[in-house]
C-alpha cells in the first residue's frame, strides 16, 4: 500500500498580507490603526477583510496613532481582544501611550513594521522604533519571515491576555524584507486555531454593574508596588512563551523560541543579530561551516523579556561576539542589543570579547558577502578591547 | 426644565473627594451623575477632577470610571463605545467624557475632533476654568483676555494674557455635531436638562461649562456658585445650545455690570490700574461682541440641518 504525505498547502503572500490574515483569524474584535509607509499593507487589507463582513471586527479609522493605541486602550478595557500596527514615527507618537497600556494591563497586540525615524526622513527598515520603546513595559518578539509574523499573532496573544501575564505585545516584522515581499506560506486553519486560542476572557472589563476605577493616581506610596507587579509579570512571561510556543509547535510543526542559535558549538566567531538579517547571517555561517571554520550565529527572537541567562550559557564560550545591529544609543558605548548581551554576560567568569557592528540602517541592504568578511576578519588574531562599537560598511 | 425631584438620590460621585473647597469641577461631576438615567461609563481627562478624586487606594467614583493621558480621553471614549456598541449591539450605557481646558481646548483638541468626526455616540463635558488650574494657573486657549496667570504674569512688559478665548462651540459646530451647549453651575436645571438632550441624542454632543475657580481666579470659596451666575448675567458667558445647527438663547439677563463681575477675582484686578485701561477695553469689546454675535446667531433664521 501507498502512503500518501500529503503537503502542506502553500500560499503566497507578503508579510503584511499574512499578519493582516493572522488577525482576523484570531478573532480580534477590535482594530484602530493610522497608516504609515511600510505598516500600510497591514492596515489597508484588514480594512478590506473587515469590509467584506463576517468578522465581528470593528474598524477605526482614528486622526493619529496617539488615537489608534488610545482606543485600542478603551476597547481593551471594555473587554475586547484588541489590535493596531504600526511603524517608526508613529510607534514614536504613541510612546506615551505604550506606558499607559502597559500600566493598565491591556493586553493589545501590535505589529510594528520597524523602520527609521527622522531626521533625516528614511522609511526603510531598522529597529530604531521599537528601541526607543524597548521599556514601555511591552513583551517583544522579532520575527524572521513573513510565516513567523503569521504565527506570532496567535502566539502573542495566548501570551498576552495569559492571567500571569496580562500585558501588551509588540511582533515586530521588518519594514519592507519582510511587510513587503512575497513568501511562500502555511496557513492554519481557523478551526486549528480555535482549539489554540480562545475568545478573551477579560474578568475586569468595564462593566456598569460593577464599577471599576482604571488609571487611578498612585502617590510615592504606592507607585513602585504597580510598577513592581509589572516588571513580575514580565518576567512571568518567559515560561509562558515557553509553554505557548510548545503547543503551537504541536499543532501546527512550527516550533519557536526566544532564541535560534546555529552552529554554535566550538563556534569561535558568533553573530548576534534580531529580525530577517538573522536568515542571511545562518546562510553564510552555514557555507562557513563547510569550510571548516569555526563560526555559528545567534538570533534573538524574544526581546523583551529577554532571555539573559540563555544568551550568556549560549555566548560564553565564544572569543569573539559580533552583535549585528540596526540600531543605535546615540553617545552610548554599544547599541541596545549589545548593551543586553553585555549585561547578559557580566555574571559569567568568562568574557568574550564583543564587537557592536551598526548595519542595516536606514534600510542599507547588509549582503552575504559583507557578513562573510566579518565572520573571516573575526577569525584573524587581533587585540581588540573588551567591548567596542563599529558602524559596517559606513563612508569615512 | 428638570426639577429637583426628578434627580437621581443615590451619590454616584463622592463624598470623600478632595478637590477645593469651592471647587466648580467636583459640582459639575456630582450634578452630572445625578442628571443620567442609565448606567454611567466615564472617560476623565487629566487635570484636577482627575487626580483630585482616584487617589490610590481610594475612588470617589462609584460608577466605570477610566483615566489614560491627558490628550487622549476622546480616543479612549472612542474605543470603549465602537467596541461596546458593535459587541452588544447598542449602548447600554451613556458615555461620559470630562476634560478641563487644557486637556479640551489645547491638548486633547485633535482627538476630540476625530471622535466629534467619527461620530461616536458620547457626550463632551468640558469643565473650563479658563487656566491649567492642576499644574497651578497657567494660561490655556480659554484663559480670558488680559487675565494674570503664572505664565502670563503682569508687568511692566505685560498686561496679563493675550489674545482672545477661543471658541469651543464653534470648533463643536465645524464638525456638524447635532447637540452642543454652554451651561453654568449656578443654572443646575438648565445644565441636567442640557446633559440629558445630550445623552438622548444619537452622536456625539458637547457641553462647555463655565467652572470658577476660587484659587486660580482669586475669589472666596463660597462666591463660586454667585460668579458662576455672573459670569452669566454679566454677558461674559453667554447660556446658549444648538440643536442641529439651530442656536437658542437660553437665559437673556439684564446685564449685570461687567466691571463687577472682573472686580471679584483677582486675576483681574490688574485691569483697573489706569495704565491697563486699554487691556480692560480690549476684554470688554470682546466680551460685547461675543455675546452680540450669539444674540444674533439665536434671533436670526438659522437653516439648521
Amino acid at each position: 500500500m501507498k502512503t500518501v504525505i500529503q503537503a502542506p498547502e502553500l500560499v503566497p503572500m507578503t508579510g503584511s498580507e499574512a499578519v493582516a490574515k493572522a488577525v482576523l483569524q484570531a478573532q480580534v474584535n477590535f482594530i484602530a490603526a493610522y497608516p504609515i509607509t511600510p505598516q500600510t499593507i497591514i492596515v489597508e487589507r484588514l480594512s478590506d477583510l473587515v469590509a467584506a463582513g463576517g468578522t465581528g471586527a470593528v474598524f477605526l479609522n482614528v486622526e493619529s496613532e496617539h488615537s489608534a493605541i488610545s482606543a485600542c486602550v478603551g476597547a481593551s478595557l471594555a473587554g475586547a481582544r484588541a489590535f493596531t500596527a504600526s511603524s517608526s514615527q508613529g510607534l514614536a507618537l504613541m510612546h506615551e501611550v505604550l506606558y499607559l497600556t502597559s500600566g493598565l494591563r491591556c493586553p493589545i497586540v501590535m505589529a510594528v513594521a520597524n523602520r527609521a525615524l527622522s531626521a533625516p526622513l528614511n522609511i526603510h527598515g531598522d529597529h530604531s522604533d521599537m528601541m526607543g520603546s524597548r521599556d514601555a513595559g511591552w513583551i517583544q518578539y522579532y520575527v524572521e519571515s513573513a510565516q513567523e509574523a503569521y504565527d506570532w499573532i496567535f502566539q502573542a496573544y495566548k501570551i498576552a491576555e495569559d492571567e500571569r501575564v496580562v500585558l501588551p505585545f509588540t511582533v515586530n516584522i521588518d519594514g519592507y524584507v519582510i511587510t513587503h515581499s512575497v513568501e511562500s506560506m502555511t496557513l492554519v486553519s481557523q478551526e486549528r486555531i480555535n482549539t489554540f486560542l480562545s475568545p478573551r476572557k477579560a474578568p475586569f472589563r468595564i462593566q456598569p454593574a460593577k464599577p471599576i476605577t482604571y488609571g487611578p493616581v498612585a502617590l510615592p506610596d504606592y507607585y513602585t508596588e504597580f510598577k513592581r507587579q509589572q516588571h513580575e509579570a514580565m518576567l512571568q512571561a518567559a515560561p509562558v512563551v515557553e509553554e505557548v510556543t510548545q503547543q503551537y509547535g504541536e499543532l501546527t510543526g512550527r516550533r519557536y523560541s526566544n532564541l535560534v542559535p546555529y552552529a554554535l558549538e566550538r563556534a569561535k566567531v558568533v553573530i548576534v543579530s534580531l529580525g530577517s538579517v538573522s536568515g542571511t547571517v545562518r546562510w553564510v555561517a552555514k557555507n562557513l561551516r563547510k569550510q571548516d571554520l569555526p563560526v555559528g550565529c545567534l538570533r534573538v527572537g524574544l526581546f523583551r523579556p529577554f532571555p539573559s541567562e540563555q544568551v550568556a550559557h549560549l555566548l560564553q564560550d565564544a572569543d569573539l561576539i559580533v552583535v549585528l545591529e540596526r540600531a543605535l544609543s546615540l553617545g552610548s558605548k554599544c547599541g541596545p542589543l549589545a548593551s543586553e548581551v553585555v549585561s547578559a554576560l557580566y555574571n559569567h567568569s568568562k568574557q568574550p570579547r564583543i564587537l557592536d557592528l551598526i548595519g542595516g540602517l536606514g534600510g542599507r541592504d547588509i549582503p552575504p558577502e559583507k557578513i562573510e568578511q566579518i565572520f573571516r576578519a573575526g577569525l584573524e588574531p587581533q587585540s581588540r578591547p573588551g567591548l567596542e562599537l563599529e558602524f559596517l560598511g559606513v563612508r569615512e | 426644565m428638570v426639577t429637583i425631584k426628578q434627580l437621581q438620590t443615590e451619590e454616584l460621585f463622592g463624598p470623600g473627594q478632595r478637590t477645593c473647597a469651592g471647587c466648580g469641577a467636583s459640582i459639575i461631576a456630582r450634578i452630572t451623575l445625578k442628571s443620567l438615567k442609565r448606567p454611567v461609563i466615564v472617560i476623565n481627562s487629566t487635570g484636577c477632577l482627575e487626580v483630585a478624586t482616584t487617589i490610590f487606594p481610594n475612588t470617589a467614583w462609584h460608577v466605570p470610571w477610566v483615566h489614560g493621558l491627558f490628550e487622549n480621553a476622546s480616543a479612549i471614549a472612542s474605543g470603549i463605545e465602537a467596541y461596546l456598541k458593535s459587541a452588544n449591539g447598542g449602548l447600554e450605557a451613556d458615555i461620559i467624557v470630562f476634560g478641563g481646558d487644557g486637556g479640551t481646548f489645547d491638548i486633547g483638541l485633535q482627538a476630540l475632533s476625530g471622535a466629534l468626526e467619527r461620530r461616536h455616540d458620547f457626550v463632551y463635558i468640558c469643565y473650563d476654568n479658563e487656566a491649567y488650574m492642576n499644574t497651578g494657573i497657567q494660561r490655556s486657549s480659554a484663559t480670558p483676555e488680559g487675565a494674570w496667570t503664572t505664565t502670563t504674569p503682569v508687568g511692566k512688559a505685560s498686561p496679563g494674557k493675550s489674545g482672545e478665548k477661543k471658541d469651543l462651540i464653534a470648533f463643536a459646530l465645524a464638525h456638524h455635531v447635532d447637540y452642543v451647549a454652554t451651561a453654568s453651575i449656578a443654572y443646575w436645571g438648565d445644565y441636567i436638562t442640557k446633559v440629558q438632550k445630550a445623552a438622548e441624542i444619537r452622536g456625539p454632543a458637547l457641553i462647555h461649562v463655565i467652572s470658577p475657580c476660587p484659587l486660580g481666579w482669586r475669589f472666596k470659596t463660597e462666591q463660586t456658585i454667585q460668579l458662576a451666575k455672573l459670569a452669566v448675567q454679566s454677558h461674559y458667558f453667554p447660556l446658549y445650545e444648538v440643536e442641529r445647527g439651530r442656536y437658542k438663547l437660553n437665559m437673556n439677563p439684564h446685564q449685570y455690570p461687567l466691571d463687577d463681575f472682573l472686580k471679584m477675582q483677582g486675576r483681574f484686578s490688574h485691569l483697573f490700574l489706569p495704565e491697563n485701561a486699554q487691556e480692560l477695553k480690549t476684554l470688554k469689546d470682546q466680551v460685547d461682541q461675543h455675546w452680540s454675535r450669539i444674540q444674533e446667531l439665536c434671533q436670526g433664521k438659522q437653516p439648521g440641518w
